[in-house]
């Protein structure tokens, strides 16, 4: 087996506040291999975001990256110059982001800002450039796209500038495209399209992408494997066929039984109890065990450490039987 | 913090980082603005002992030696009185002359603000209540005035009806009613959309007590903290006029008209004539602003 | 963007007639400038007669409607002291003011948006915190005060620059101008930095609020995700979303400072459009008085106008359009 593309272990990223030093990313481990799309699962404040920051070291003050190793291909990133970082980033990672809308300066049209991104890393003419613009539009469905890159983003539709920034992240073929909820902010119909296109494009290219997701559904129709994140570490991980039908993680399971996408017709929806809990404010021993159907009393004293089970990660002192998933 | 306990309380040691240190001197760095308070303190309770503590009284030409004119800080006069901060061309002492002037300058601050407060909340505060046409006539009018600049508009204003005290007064009332009418407005019609109001409104209380009993003193605090800064302009442009000879009259000089007296002997180097009153006036202006900035942002105020 | 023009063009014409009324009503008020043209010992007949001849006998609003009438062919009365047409007197002072206008609103943004640039990109650091506070120094301290303090400084204590006048000129186009010579350069700078230390903190203020700003939003994270190099970040995405309220102020500012060209040029003995209304309050001559207002409202108005334009031009979400107020 060949060395992974991005392999992460022991990665933490704390908040500094007056009161303590917060961390968003508690000791994060997850591999990448070349090619393959990798689906990040959690709730909001899970720290999968932040994660997604921290593997690119883009994480400003009061955040910080504290701990751990991001080996891609090989290379510590955390030890990376900040000219090596930035000549990584955009051109073997790109990244997209959530919010379509606000990702996208106003008052720059949209071939310099797909131009740019190729400029920055090589060095070719600007009609080189804008030609490549032009192409990677037409790629991902946008119709005239010379007319297009000279127009700005109040243009574009929500959906369109998701598939600019798509296009951007295409330009330069990156390993491994980095993609925080690109679909949130879009309604389902574009949703769907986008999905296919980028399950598309990368197949083709032999990309590899971390998607990050709080949408089970959404990394049922695109991700080869899962990684389930609770309060600011991987909870699970494994291939998503594996994780949907048998899920390990009491927390997964939840995950599943309260997504509409994962469960039967007739059958009703049921939410996890309670609320993940706060940055500054988690418990003791396994951070779910106030939240957990499955608690046993060591969970309180002891926090449970990754277990390996074939090609499984979890991390759990009473996990799943199989059979008892929906 | 949970009542659970918490594994994660606190920094962990290999967490204490340079980066945590700046952001933590980030949060707690607060600028002092204890020394100017008691500066505009000491500032106003000047003002008031004027008479009682000059050593002289400018306005008495009587008490006034012309053999003394324009000595140094320091220099001892004819009639054995020592001018610690220098005479003018007259033969005043600058220091009696700065005592009284710093009167004139703040009653004329205080009194037009105070004016320009009343005129700008009521028509700001009719505006919001009434709406439509009115409130499109008055704000008509606001953004009339205040699309020219207040030195010009005050300028011409004094330059029909004179100079003196009292004319001061109403020239800088005119030119800064308009900013106080236009933020108690918005203050207003923001304080109008709660509920309690809605409430009264419904309740059938009559327009004039929702205006004056519930609207007016909810919504007046933002203006008031912003007039604090206010003071400070009215103050400047009082100045500014004074110095230019249209403000006030030469019998009752502000900071501004003393200035304005010493600046001819600024290029003979008798600079004592106008720096001094200059000196006054400038920690004057500063310790209202800082004052005035301090309070805006503890009630957050956006000017 | 016809109509827009259009509308604007009846809004200006509207601001202009109200400020007419306003500004004769007002100035009328000013004491009798017969006293002061006529020597005591010149007998009522004769008085009677330049009362006559400057038609100041007429009730006022007669006097408003042949001031208008005349104004619309372009002629704004005679000023009472100088005897000729208060135009041709405001016009010949035009050129210096504005020499001194255009310099002081370069000076302010070529300091002003480095500076702010500076201070806004690291607004912790101890340069940012001098800048800020020099700010508030600069805007809030009385322009004539400062005037006089530049005057201490260069002039008397280190005896650098010159402190009144405007010093050599060459003539240019016609105009007289003191920007060609070494000798009109040193005149100008004083007055010109008095001018521009107001506009100059507010830029600063502006332009890092407006980099502090910028720089948090997701367009800047997401050009430094793909790469882009902090030079081009700040030097082109940052600032040509800065550029906009920059070009704003710019064009607001430009109306008062004209109007605060009559403190600077009182202080430098600047002989500008600016001294000729302190001159003319001073000596009650109120046809200049009025045509030096009128004037200026055209002016305001003409550069709001220009503004509103460039905005447009800068701001690809801008488009002109009638429903604009």
């Amino acid at each position: 087996m060949t060395a992974p593309l991005l392999e992460v272990r022991g990665l933490k990223t704390v908040f500094h506040a007056l009161d303590g030093a917060w961390p968003a990313v508690d000791g994060v481990d997850l591999v990448v291999r070349r090619g393959e799309v990798l689906g990040l699962v959690g709730e909001s404040g899970s720290g999968k975001s932040v994660t997604g920051f921290s593997l690119v070291q883009l994480i400003d003050a009061p955040g910080e990256v504290i701990a751990g190793d991001v080996l891609f291909n090989g290379e510590d990133l955390r030890l990376a110059s900040g000219e090596r970082l930035r000549s990584l980033r955009g051109d073997r990672i790109a990244m997209i982001f959530q919010d379509p809308l606000m990702t996208l300066n106003p008052v720059l049209s949209i071939g310099e800002q797909m131009c740019e991104a190729i400029l920055e890393h090589r060095d070719c003419s600007r009609q080189d450039a804008l030609n490549a613009a032009a192409k990677a539009l037409s790629r991902v469905g946008i119709s005239s796209p010379e007319t297009r890159l000279k127009q700005f983003p109040h243009e574009f539709s929500g959906g369109m500038r998701q598939r600019v920034a798509i296009a951007t992240a295409l330009l330069n073929e990156p390993d491994l495209i980095i993609a925080d909820e690109p679909t949130t902010a879009l309604d389902v119909t574009i949703q769907s399209q986008i999905l296919y296109e980028v399950q598309k494009l990368s197949r083709e290219s032999g990309t590899a992408i971390l998607w990050i997701t709080h949408d089970l559904a959404v990394v049922a129709e695109l991700a080869d494997r899962v990684a389930v994140m609770y309060a600011g570490r991987i909870v699970e991980t494994g291939p998503v066929d594996d994780i949907l039908d048998h899920p390990l993680h009491p927390y997964t399971l939840g995950l599943l039984n309260s997504s509409a996408a994962t469960i039967n017709p007739g059958e009703r929806l049921k939410q996890i109890d309670g609320a993940a809990p706060r940055i500054d404010s988690r418990p003791s021993g396994c951070p779910f065990r106030p939240r957990c159907e499955r608690v046993l009393p060591s969970c309180a004293e002891e926090d449970p450490m990754p277990q390996i089970r074939g090609e499984r990660i979890f991390r759990c002192h009473n996990p799943v039987p199989h059979g008892e998933a929906s | 913090m949970s009542p659970s306990g918490s594994s994660t309380q606190g920094i962990p040691a290999y967490a204490d980082t340079p980066l945590r240190q700046k952001v933590l001197r980030r949060i707690r760095s607060r600028p002092t603005t204890r020394g100017a308070a008691i500066l505009l303190g000491g500032f106003v309770l000047l003002a008031l002992l004027a008479p009682f503590i000059a050593p002289q009284n400018p306005h008495d030409l009587a008490s006034l030696s012309v053999m003394d004119n324009r000595l140094a800080p320091g220099t001892g006069g004819m009639t054995g009185m020592v001018y610690w901060l220098g005479t003018d061309a007259q033969g005043r002492d600058m220091l009696s002359a700065i005592l009284y002037g710093l009167r004139t300058s703040l009653l004329v601050g205080l009194s037009s603000t105070a004016g320009a407060l009343a005129i700008g909340v009521a028509a700001g505060l009719v505006a919001a209540q009434l709406g439509g046409a009115v409130d499109a006539a008055i704000m008509r009018v606001v953004d009339f005035m205040l699309g020219f600049p207040s030195i010009l508009v005050a300028l011409v204003l004094l330059a029909s009806i004179g100079r003196g005290v009292d004319k001061v007064i109403i020239a800088i009332i005119l030119v800064q009613w308009a900013q106080y009418a236009r933020l108690m407005r918005a203050s207003a019609l923001v304080e109008r959309r709660k509920e309690y109001i809605e409430a009264a409104i419904n309740f059938g209380l009559p327009t004039r007590h929702i205006m004056l009993a519930h609207l007016l003193p909810n919504s007046i605090g933002s203006v008031l903290v912003v007039s604090t800064i206010s003071i400070a302009g009215a103050i400047t442009l009082e100045a500014t006029l004074s110095f230019l000879g249209v403000g006030v009259p030469v019998t009752q000089p502000s900071l501004g008209l003393l200035i304005a007296n010493g600046f001819e002997f600024l290029l003979s180097g008798e600079y004592w004539i106008a720096v001094f009153p200059g000196i006054a006036l400038v920690l004057l202006i500063m310790s209202l602003n800082v004052v005035g900035d301090r309070l805006r942002r503890s009630f957050n105020v956006r000017a | 963007m016809t109509a827009y023009v259009l509308q604007r063009l009846i809004q200006s014409v509207l601001v202009l007639l109200a400020v007419s009324v306003v500004v004769f009503f007002a100035v009328y008020g000013i004491g009798d400038p017969i006293e002061l043209l006529v020597p005591p010992q010149v007998s009522a007949a004769e008085r009677a007669a330049l009362v006559r001849r400057l038609g100041l006998d007429l009730p006022v609003w007669q006097q408003y409607f042949t001031f208008m009438g005349n104004a619309l062919k372009g002629d704004l009365g005679r000023s009472f002291v100088h005897g000729v047409p208060a135009i041709e007197l405001i016009l010949a002072r035009l050129p210096a003011t504005f020499e001194l206008v255009l310099l002081a609103m370069s000076l302010a943004a070529a300091v002003g948006v480095p500076l702010g640039l500076l201070a806004g990109l690291d607004p912790e650091s101890r340069p940012a915190r001098l800048i800020m506070g020099g700010t508030v120094l600069g805007y809030s301290l009385p322009s004539f005060w400062k005037g006089m303090m530049l005057i201490l400084l260069f002039g008397v204590a280190l005896g650098w620059l010159p402190t009144a006048g405007r010093g050599e000129m060459v003539s240019v186009l016609g105009f007289q101008t003191s920007l060609l010579t070494v000798d009109g350069l040193r005149h100008l700078l004083l007055p010109a930095l008095n001018l521009a230390i107001p506009n100059m903190a507010l830029m600063i203020r502006l332009v890092a609020a407006g980099t502090t700003e910028a720089m948090t939003q997701d367009y800047v994270k997401y050009a430094r995700a793909k790469g882009v190099r902090r030079k081009r970040i700040v030097g082109r995405h940052v600032l040509r979303n800065i550029l906009i309220p920059v070009v704003t102020v710019v064009g607001i500012e430009f109306g008062s400072l004209v109007a605060f060209s009559t403190i600077t040029e009182t202080v430098f003995a600047w002989p500008g459009m600016g001294k000729l209304l302190i001159d003319s309050i001073y000596h009650l001559d109120r046809p200049v008085v009025v045509a030096y207002v009128l004037l200026a409202t055209l002016l305001f108005v003409l550069v709001n106008f220009l503004v509103d334009i460039l905005y447009a031009a800068l701001d690809p979400r801008v488009k002109l359009t009638g429903e604009m107020a």
